[in-house]
């Protein structure tokens, strides 16, 4: 009994690690890093979420993946983990390997002010990327972050200036207290107060594609009237476009209601381009390029001048986008 | 005394109508519909209409209830079975779901995300995704009944990894099927108006209704989750059996997860089937089945499903602030599971008993 | 209320939905007396003794305890207590994981801290004052069923209880482990202490009780002075009729004819990881045998590894003359051989289903998984089964855990017998259950046998084993000692086999 129960640990231990060993610790071969004399690579380690998360954070582990590589001259070691203690062990190994660099994407904004004195401690550089985090800002060098709320104030501007008679919207909201849902929500509340918008709905629907359509659908069944769909992500838009088509409601380009959706799936910008929806916002996941850019900086000791980065991030509209804007910030 | 006789029928009935099991989900079905009546007939309006394509629809909330309760109702058989059987509930079947859907979409697409036409037949995908979602099950099968692991921490393991390897399946790639004969599963049939995933519950129940029938599982299920040595005594295997259930299990697994990746035609592998596990546990316990195992009614169990649906589709329907619904849900819960309780119904029926005939007694 | 009365219920009530338990019973016990509850199963014990301890509410009639002036309330279990009622039951109903102390203790602690020192002092203190020889700090699971059934009344005594019940106390126990049971008894009597004694053991009333209550269909029959009321009219009492059947089957010992039938069953070198040694068995068409021997001497072992129930490590098996292989009760079933287990509660019945189930399950199993029976079918069968063993019980949908141990008992053995077994294997099958139907059972048995039936039979009462097997088996310490047949089955050579050699 004892054996068995032993063996179904042991057997439950390799499904494990076999699945993990996939996302897990990688760069096992460069595992040897640290500072060698002579060898101009600059060692990063590079701590993120998770990339199965979602769409975005699969482009952002690729992109980083693509940049940080031997030919750019970087000896790169990447950790993924969605819990903040996890990813606080991967930064005092990181720190024990001696890295030049800790590039970090935080699980958690809090409990991280220990493990970066210890970095400042030991000479390694911190950046934060994606992220920011309750510290000192003496503890890190840089932060590049997406601005939720520009994010959202540039959706709602560009609704604006559709100039509708009348604004009638369904507002499908992300996980409730998120960064993403706080900025997206944010502008949209502000505005249509302040210019008298009808939000005829407001839920969350948790970034999922079923629960928007289902959430539309009780719109339509209950005979509400509305033309604007704003949604805080593509899934959630393409669930209510799910909705619209059962009930016959023609969307996108000059038709009957608007879809709004964000974070810039290459599908969705395709139906952008297809006129079926008609705007969506990008969440720039490609940070790497503002990394490369400040690591540089450093490199050749000249000082930034400022700490907080704040990323580019487009719009698209439906009339205006093209294949190349497809191509290039499909995520 | 004809009278009495009368009144002792009437309140033998009741108590006897409170000791049924499926009174419970029925009793909760018939209380959201009055509620929903009352305060707006139009809840049950059904009209015809037409989609994009120009194919006739039926559209209301009943059949939002009846579409979108599909994958839960379905689950809520296998779970049933699990349950029975095992003594506990598998807590893996959302992230099974995930690795399904993800299964189905890998085979349809092929190495290439989003193909303009299928890479393979729409059957062989599916097929493939039962065998899948069934090594699934099988697998949290061997541990709950071979290596008698409780079930809760047996599927804990798949729980926590088959996200993961769901998006591992695709390489964290988003496939999405253009082709929309694959959006059938989980829309409509053109020229049918009754959406499609109510069909394949339906086929689904049909199909568990003549299994029960027709061979003894029902029996076996009830009596090894009831006394598992006495079974064995009885010349039955409990470790096949609950194994058997955890396959079963799987294959829900794989009908409900064709139908959540037909619906959107592409996976979201963090939210597809979220917290469709506790759901599915919930439909069981509204379905009066003891979470500990023994006896089960799987109609009990489906009812229960679309019970949690009803509930959701009138939050919905009643706008109940966003972020407030999991709590207004969570009471409705409380309520239902507390009514269920045998020692509640027991005072129910004890109080119908004192208000009917109190002379019956004396001349009795 | 009278003088020396410690409790009185008059005029009790109580029903169940379909079952009118108990009519207008009465019920007295008096100060320091041992008061023998008896009746058969499905009599009104049971339910008249949990509207004692506050399980069930009574729907009419009233209670008196002494010192509590008026009639009593007594709607919970903790009520009872607090009224100075106390129950110990057959099934222990204590913390087999905690120690001795803490098991007296528990729950009456008067704040959240813990005097460990203390406690196992008082415990120790109450142990000796009661002679019972165990040590406050041991775990109780360690300790035997005996004396974990002493340290229940031992934290019933401390919790100054004056009603004290017994429910079926010596059911578990050996002989020498009653003796103590009883010494214990006596001594709480001679404090003043009630007992109320439930029991089937007929000899056991006699040794310690001073009275006797009789109910029989949820009625009293009577009070009797023990003195005045011999063994004979008990029996006939509790049965609500003159019974001739005890000594008819006396005299009914089949002589059996090794020889002329041929052989059903045979082992060579049996043996399965319970620990028993290798044994030689064989059974005969229509004989009746059993295995004896003190409890644990491995005469379960030997049934279990015939039928396949424990692991088989080794040995031959012919029935009917073929060799097979019996690993699992799948295959012993098939090979026609049904095996009615000891425990009835672990092995025997499938406690929330019902009657129809608990009796077609085992038929069913043997038939296979795809061919169920229908409702009807099923319902006819339960019913002829019901009928022929005469089980008390409400409708076929009834649960069979809601029915008296007996009944339960006549439904597993319906069970076995539905599968129309070559073999019968019933080992304990009398445990626990009254006169009446022990009688049925034994009576049966050689009925059976006479059919042809091979059965095995084993049970704890000697007596009972004399009166119908034709050969018997003798354990000792796991290895097969002996077989008695014709002249040698008697009381007498029995003990003496079992003892073994020292006996002089």
């Amino acid at each position: 009994m004892k054996m068995n129960k032993l063996f179904a640990m042991a057997a439950s231990m390799v499904l494990c690690s076999a699945v993990f060993a996939g996302c897990g610790t990688e760069g096992g071969s460069s595992s040897n890093s640290g500072k060698k004399s002579g060898d101009k690579l600059i060692s990063v380690g590079i701590i993120n979420n998770d990339p199965n998360e979602s769409g975005y954070r699969t482009a952002n582990v690729n992109d980083l993946k693509a940049t940080f590589t031997k030919e750019n001259g970087y000896d790169a070691q990447f950790a993924y983990s969605l819990k903040n203690e996890e990813q606080i062990n991967y930064a005092q190994k990181y720190i024990q390997d001696e890295v030049d660099y800790l590039l970090l994407s935080a699980a958690d904004t809090a409990g991280w002010d220990s493990v970066l004195k210890d970095a400042k401690d030991a000479g390694v550089k911190v950046i934060l990327f994606d992220r920011t985090i309750d510290a000192d800002e003496s503890l890190y060098e840089a932060s590049i972050v997406s601005d939720m709320n520009k994010e959202g104030e540039t959706a709602v501007e560009w609704l604006k200036n559709q100039n509708l008679t009348s604004y009638d919207i369904i507002h499908l909201q992300g996980v409730m207290g998120s960064a993403a849902q706080k900025g997206r929500s944010g502008a949209l509340t502000d505005t249509a107060s302040k210019l008298n918008w009808n939000i005829v709905v407001e839920q969350t629907a948790e970034w999922n594609a079923e629960k928007a359509q289902q959430i539309v659908q009780s719109a339509i069944d209950s005979n509400q009237k509305f033309n604007v769909i704003y949604a805080e992500n593509d899934d959630m838009a393409k669930g209510a476009v799910a909705a619209l088509d059962r009930a016959n409601i023609s969307h996108g380009v000059g038709k009957d209601v608007i879809v709004m959706g964000f974070d810039c799936n290459k599908w969705a910008l395709q139906e952008l381009k297809a006129g079926n929806w008609n705007y969506d916002g990008q969440c720039n996941p490609f940070q790497s390029s503002y990394i490369v850019d400040i690591i540089k900086k450093l490199e050749n000791g000249e000082t930034l001048p400022q700490k907080t980065i704040i990323m580019d991030e487009k719009g698209f509209d439906a009339s205006t986008i093209t294949d190349a804007d497809v191509e290039q910030y499909g995520i | 005394m004809s009278q009495n006789t009368k009144n002792n029928t009437a309140s033998s009935i009741i108590t006897a109508m409170f000791r049924k099991q499926i009174f419970i989900p029925l009793a909760a079905l018939l209380i959201l519909a009055l509620f929903n009546f009352i305060m707006d007939p139009s809840f049950f309006k059904i009209t015809l209409g037409h989609n994009s394509n120009g194919d006739p629809l039926l559209s209301g909330n009943i059949i939002s209830i009846i579409d979108y309760g599909s994958e839960l109702a379905i689950l809520a058989v296998g779970m049933t079975l699990v349950t029975a059987a095992s003594r506990g509930q598998d807590i893996s079947v959302g992230a099974a779901i995930a690795i399904s859907g993800s299964v189905v979409l890998r085979v349809l697409c092929g190495t290439n995300s989003r193909p303009d036409e299928l890479q393979a037949p729409i059957i062989v995908a599916f097929i493939i995704s039962c065998f899948v979602a069934m090594a699934c099950g099988a697998f949290n099968g061997v541990l709950v009944s071979v290596f008698k692991i409780q079930p809760m921490v047996a599927t804990l393991i798949l729980f926590t990894a088959g996200r993961s390897i769901a998006a591992w399946i695709n390489n964290n790639e988003l496939p999405v099927v253009t082709d929309s004969t694959f959006s059938v599963f989980g829309g409509y049939i053109p020229g049918i108006p009754i959406p499609t995933p109510f069909f394949i519950a339906l086929a689904c129940f049909v199909v568990i209704f003549l299994v029960l029938k027709f061979t003894t599982l029902g029996l076996y299920v009830q009596s090894v989750g009831i006394n598992e040595e006495t079974s064995r005594l009885n010349g039955l295997n409990p470790a096949l059996i609950k194994f058997i259930t955890y396959v079963i299990l799987g294959l829900c697994v794989a009908v409900a997860g064709l139908i959540k990746v037909s619906r959107i035609s592409s996976i979201n592998y963090s939210v597809v089937a979220k917290d469709i596990e506790m759901d599915a546990i919930l439909a069981v316990a509204l379905g009066g089945n003891a979470l500990g195992g023994g006896k089960f009614n799987i109609s009990a169990s489906i009812l229960g499903a679309y019970v949690i649906q009803f509930l959701t589709t009138t939050l919905y329907k009643f706008q109940v602030q966003s972020d407030a619904l999991p709590a207004y849900k969570a009471v409705v819960v409380i309520l239902l599971v507390v009514l269920s309780a045998p020692i509640v119904r027991e005072k129910i029926a004890a109080l119908f008993r004192k208000l009917r005939p109190a002379r019956a007694e004396q001349n009795g | 209320m009278q003088e020396k009365s410690l409790l009185e219920m008059r005029g009790i009530y109580k029903s169940f939905p379909g079952v009118k338990a108990l009519r207008n019973v009465d019920f007295t016990l008096r100060e320091g007396e041992i008061h023998a509850l008896m009746g058969e199963n499905g009599a009104g014990k049971s339910t008249l003794i949990k509207v004692l301890t506050g399980v069930h509410v009574k729907d009419g009639g009233d209670i008196f305890i002494k010192g509590h002036g008026g009639a009593v309330q007594i709607r919970s279990p903790q009520e009872a207590q607090n009224l100075g009622i106390s129950t110990v039951y057959q099934e222990i109903s204590l913390c087999p994981n905690l120690s001795v102390a803490e098991n007296i203790f528990i729950g009456r602690g008067k704040g959240p801290a813990v005097n460990w020192r203390e406690m196992n002092k008082k415990a120790g203190e109450l142990l000796d004052s009661l002679g019972i020889a165990v040590k406050p700090n041991q775990q109780l699971a360690s300790c035997s069923i005996a004396v974990q059934q002493m340290v229940a009344i031992a934290r019933a005594v401390d919790m100054e209880c004056s009603v004290l019940i017994l429910d079926e106390p010596t059911s578990s126990l050996d002989e020498s482990e009653v003796e103590k049971l009883f010494g214990l008894m006596r001594d709480l009597k001679k404090r003043g202490v009630g007992i109320i004694f439930v029991t089937h053991f007929l000899d056991q009333v006699y040794e310690v009780c001073d009275r006797i209550t009789v109910l029989r269909d949820g009625q009293l029959v009577g009070e009797y002075e023990i003195e005045k009321l011999p063994r004979v009219q008990l029996v006939s009492k509790m049965l609500g009729k003159e019974l001739d059947d005890m000594a008819d089957i006396k005299n009914d010992i089949p002589q059996y004819d090794e020889a002329r039938n041929k052989i059903v069953y045979e082992a060579e070198n049996l043996c399965s990881s319970e620990g028993i040694k290798p044994f030689n068995f064989r059974i005969r068409k229509g004989e009746v045998n059993g295995f004896t021997g003190l409890l644990g001497s491995g005469r379960s072992e030997c049934v279990r590894a015939i039928f396949g129930a424990d692991k088989v490590t080794s040995g031959k098996v012919w029935v009917d003359g073929k060799q097979v292989k019996i690993n699992k009760p799948i295959d012993a079933m098939k090979h026609g051989i049904a095996y009615l287990a000891e425990d009835r509660k672990r092995d025997g019945i499938v406690g929330d289903l019902s009657v129809r189930d608990n009796i077609i399950l085992a038929l069913q199993v043997k038939k296979g998984f795809f061919r169920p029976f229908s409702k009807a079918q099923a319902t006819k069968f339960a019913d002829e089964y019901i009928k022929l063993l005469d089980i008390k019980t409400a409708s076929v949908n009834t649960p069979i855990k809601s029915l008296s141990g007996g009944n339960q008992q006549k439904v597993i053995l319906g069970r076995w017998l539905l599968t129309h077994p070559n073999y019968l294997i019933l080992d304990e099958p009398t445990r626990g259950i009254d006169v009446g139907t022990k009688v049925d059972i034994q009576k049966l048995v050689l009925k059976l046998a006479s059919e042809g039936m091979s059965i095995t039979f084993i049970s704890s009462e000697t007596d009972e084993m004399l009166r119908t097997c034709s050969r018997l088996l003798v354990m000792r310490d796991r290895k097969l000692v002996g077989e008695l047949k014709g002249d040698q089955l008697t009381q007498n050579t029995i003990m003496n086999t079992i003892a073994g050699g020292e006996q002089k």
